[in-house]
């Protein structure tokens, strides 16, 4: 199991390579030199913004910037966000929380929705149940995010007024909790604070919600296809045919078969959901990676951008990772 | 004359298709003595399966019985109820697949999934079942079961996967095996190997086997009895010995002429012109070979074509029988 | 399109109910898009003050926004814009990506362990965010717009071809057409290309749902297209603002729209599998 590991990791140095050297090529390509817009200050003449861009390293040739960059990233070193001044890897450090957060909500919620409903409709073939879980995929599909998100406000917030306002993680009357782990939710539990676990949790639903009716749609869908062809297997005939208790058969037999394609199929939802939240972000106000990646891109920001690309890629390449050291757990076959 | 461990009486099985309702199975009537093994032979879409999976209870959703029953040991398995129903499957009768490797679970070693059949059906604690299950490979043959109750269906052969099929369908010691083209997927030797394996086990245990297959010269070597069937009819059923050395029905005449045997050479085989018929007509005559048939009478298309005695323990559904 | 295929066709718009209204749809959204700025009652771009605000009416169906112009016009028009960036988008990178897909697929070696590496690495990315710097990067046009999003569809098709191409690439009739000397363009163009088809048109139509997304997600973050030209996207941006407030039409109307063609394209994605290729059926 561990060779297992190291082959994979070192299979995705490559990848990573890939992933570095593009984002590195992308930021480069945005137009307009931030040094002179960061040097807006009126006080600043040529030689300053100059310096700035000694200091930023603007005025060397494209492959020896590059070169530093990748030895700083060797380093650790992210490199600075211009507009915040903060070092990028703080940065990340603090926002990544926030999406994390929600993201695994989202899918939390998502699961236990879309596996339950793809498992019945899967076993009432042509039954309500069947029809609204295809209606459902087809729609959770068809809503965009930014209107899922919209409608959620204007029916829960606005008409029945039982979501709190979509202002972030936090009403502002609240004080968050000492920073443990970066959760809201698990960290307000630690210090045992409920009134701020409910104001975080309920912060949340909504946008959690909103992310949860994306994934919803592919996730029914696989887990009911798969489940399906596993109820209609040559294994599953014979269980029958030995008389086995319909329950064994459904868990044991065809859902333990079913599960392998769908925790691909998570793994993927899980990164997709994790890189797409900047228009639930931006809806939600929601103070997390999306909308940093978001505020970089619009300022011009290298650093940041750069930093946020390659930590969605590590993750990427760690969820892929998980998700085949899971498969192998669940098939020996895979195993070998 | 003793009872018939299992009894088919008039079996009628119907599918609704979205093109149509298959005629699958019409009045299909034959008796398995117990300790006997019988071969149920027919071509492609013949219905051997149909009447195997309707015996056993495991067909498709869009199966229907319209009429028949099918007595084991005296008792009507149709009008069984569900629940007792699945008590009777594996227990008391059995089944083996034709793809030994694909009917096994992936992703369950061989050892659960026979640990699986038997803690279903017998109420000894988990001790017990393990070394039941051990022992059940042992009687198939398989070398050093202990080692390979672990074993996945993966790392078996196809002649290994079958023996596993075979020692989990025989893990309860039921009556009736039946046996759905068991070999057909395997390599020849690996047949030979199989088949006498299960033609042991059938004598050591007084085990009624339904060989199903389409192989004439497999069924004319380990068969007692046979049973032809055709387009959904049992057309001919008889001792092995008799059927083969006087074919009484025309059809089984010309399966025996198209089949290759030691005496013929390629020159000499005939093929039976045209096809079967399209099972979704509702225009279909009581003899549904009458059609390719070149002995075919007039009175051959009157209705009410039934299984006649022709002799001891050999019947045939036939207007002029050879 | 063969008689067999005619037949299929119309088999299957009789029994599934679903499959003819996708089709329908689909005709009434194309419609839209040829024809909707002659249908328009009213000039999109048109503000009129008097009037701004207004829910929907006799004189207004979908009522007006801030500025006072017709939605209902504006959301039809709108059709033909989106209509064009996802058709384009996904011609585009249909196109190409197939291309490279099949040349990878067939050639294997070097050339499709590279290209593979390529396509890890772009899907690697959160794709979304890289149209985003795209689009920032290369300028807020509509041009763009479709470069991005054909540019984070392409992995796709060059995965799904490559898959496809590989799987046949071995079989027999490919081999008994290079024994007779059938040059490599001869066989991938006259036999993998062909088979290869059905599944790309598939993935082609619920391509051009995302695509349709894409383009107003991107509009709705400021990115893309720009104010005053009328796009759902941007529409929806606009209308935010306002749900708080009451005035939930500015919003809806063309969400609805989005939601409609999106769902339209869907539901042809799976028609169109289910009469290309039945064994595909979820």
């Amino acid at each position: 199991m561990l060779a297992r590991i190291v082959l994979r990791l070192l299979g995705a140095i490559p990848t990573l390579f890939g992933v570095v050297l593009a984002t590195f090529l992308l930021t480069r390509v945005l137009p307009g030199d931030p040094a002179v817009f960061f040097a807006s200050n009126p006080t600043m003449n040529a030689s300053d913004i100059e310096a700035l861009r000694q200091s930023l390293g603007l005025d060397k040739s494209l492959p020896q910037q590059f070169w530093i960059y990748l030895t700083d990233l060797m380093h650790g070193d992210l490199g600075q966000s211009i507009s915040t001044g903060l070092p990028v890897l703080t940065e990340l450090k603090n926002r990544l929380p926030a999406s994390a957060e929600l993201t695994i909500l989202a899918f939390l919620i998502a699961i236990a929705v879309a596996i339950p409903l793809g498992v019945i409709a899967a076993l009432k073939p042509g039954s309500l149940v069947d029809h609204a879980s295809r209606v459902i995929a087809t729609l959770g599909v068809s809503l965009p995010t930014f209107v899922a998100g919209l409608l959620l406000i204007y029916l829960f917030y606005f008409q029945l007024g039982v979501a709190p306002e979509p202002i972030g993680r936090l009403d502002p009357f609240m004080f968050a909790p000492d920073r443990i782990t970066g959760f809201l939710t698990i960290d307000a539990l630690i210090v045992g604070d409920f009134e701020v676990f409910r104001a975080a949790l309920a912060q949340m639903i909504l946008p959690a919600v909103t992310m949860a009716l994306f994934a919803l749609a592919p996730l029914t869908r696989m887990t009911r296809a798969s489940m399906v062809g596993a109820l209609g297997s040559e294994y599953v005939r014979t269980a029958r045919a030995n008389g086995l208790k319909r329950t064994q058969i459904i868990w044991t037999y065809a859902f333990r078969n079913a599960m392998l394609p769908i925790i691909t199929s998570l793994g993927m939802t899980f990164s997709y959901m994790l890189g797409a939240n900047v228009l639930v972000e931006r809806v939600f106000a929601w103070p997390g990676i999306g909308a940093f990646a978001m505020d970089s891109i619009i300022n011009l920001d290298y650093a940041p951008l750069q930093g946020f690309m390659l930590l969605m890629a590590a993750i990427f390449i760690l969820v892929n990772l998980t998700t085949d050291l899971l498969t192998a757990v669940v098939d020996p076959r895979a195993a070998k | 004359m003793t009872q018939p461990l299992l009894s088919v009486k008039n079996l009628t099985v119907e599918f609704k298709t979205r093109t149509g309702t298959v005629h699958a199975l019409e009045n299909v009537s034959f008796d398995i003595g117990a300790g006997q093994i019988i071969g149920i032979i027919g071509e492609s879409g013949s219905g051997k399966s149909v009447c195997a999976y309707t015996i056993m209870g495991i067909l498709d959703r869009a199966a229907r019985v319209t009429s028949g029953e099918i007595l084991f040991e005296g008792r009507d398995v149709l009008a069984m109820r569900r629940a007792e129903r699945n008590q009777w499957r594996g227990a008391e009768a059995s089944i083996i697949f034709q793809s030994p490797r694909t009917a096994l679970n992936p992703i369950r070693s061989v050892g659960d999934q026979i640990c699986d059949v038997i803690a279903r059906h017998l109420p000894v604690p988990a001790a017990e079942v393990r070394k039941r299950a051990i022992d059940a490979l042992r009687q198939v043959r398989i070398p050093d079961p202990e080692r390979r109750m672990k074993a996945y269906p993966y790392e078996l052969s196809g002649g290994l996967c079958q023996r596993v099929g075979i020692a989990s369908a025989l893990a309860c010691s039921p009556r009736l095996l039946i046996a759905d083209e068991p070999t057909t997927g395997l390599d020849v030797t690996t047949q030979a190997v199989v088949m006498d394996l299960m033609r042991d086990l059938a004598r050591a245990r007084g085990l009624a086997v339904a060989l199903i297959t389409h192989d004439l010269a497999l069924a004319s070597e380990y068969c007692d009895h046979l049973a032809i069937m055709h387009a959904g009819h049992v057309v001919e059923t008889g001792p092995t010995t008799q059927v083969i050395a006087a074919p009484r029905h025309p059809y089984t005449q010309r399966l025996l002429r198209s089949v290759p045997s030691s005496v013929t050479c390629l020159a000499d085989l005939e093929a039976i012109d045209g096809s079967l018929p399209d099972l979704r007509r509702n225009d279909l005559s009581p003899c549904r070979f009458a059609e390719r048939c070149t002995r075919r009478l007039s009175t051959c298309d009157a209705p009410a074509l039934h299984l006649e005695n022709s002799g001891p323990g050999r019947f045939v559904a036939c207007r002029n029988p050879l | 399109m063969t008689r067999a295929t005619l037949d299929t066709l119309r088999y299957n718009l009789r029994e599934n109910r679903l499959n003819l209204v996708a089709f329908l749809l689909f005709a009434l959204i194309l419609l839209c898009a040829i024809f909707g700025p002659w249908l328009a009652p009213y000039d999109p771009l048109q503000s009129n003050a008097d009037v701004a605000l207004q829910p929907p009416s006799a004189q207004h169906w979908f009522g007006t926004d801030q500025l006072g112009r017709d939605l209902f016009s504006r959301v039809l028009t709108a059709t033909r814009l989106d209509l064009t960036l996802a058709f384009s988008a996904v011609i585009l990178s249909c196109t190409i990506g197939s291309i490279i897909g099949a040349i990878v697929g067939y050639r294997g070696g070097i050339v499709d362990g590279v290209t593979s590496r390529l396509v890890d690495v772009l899907m690697a990315f959160p794709l979304f965010v890289l149209a985003m710097a795209m689009v920032a990067a290369l300028g807020n046009s509509i041009i763009n717009v479709i470069y991005a999003t054909a540019v984070i569809n392409l992995p796709f098709y060059i995965r799904l071809t490559r898959t496809e191409v590989r799987v046949r690439r071995d079989l027999a009739y490919v081999e008994a057409a290079k024994v007779a000397g059938a040059s490599d363009f001869r066989i991938l163009t006259k036999f993998l290309l062909p088979n290869v088809a059905s599944p790309i048109v598939i993935q082609a139509s619920v391509n051009l749902g995302w695509a349709v997304l894409n383009a107003a997600g991107l509009s709705f973050l400021g990115l893309g297209v720009k104010p005053p030209t009328p796009e759902w996207g941007i529409m929806v941006a606009e209308g935010a603002k306002f749900i708080t407030s009451g005035e939930w039409w500015i919003a809806f109307f063309p969400s609805l729209a989005l939601m409609l063609t999106v769902f339209t394209f869907n539901l042809l994605g799976d028609a169109l599998r289910d009469i290309l290729d039945p064994r595909m059926r979820t």
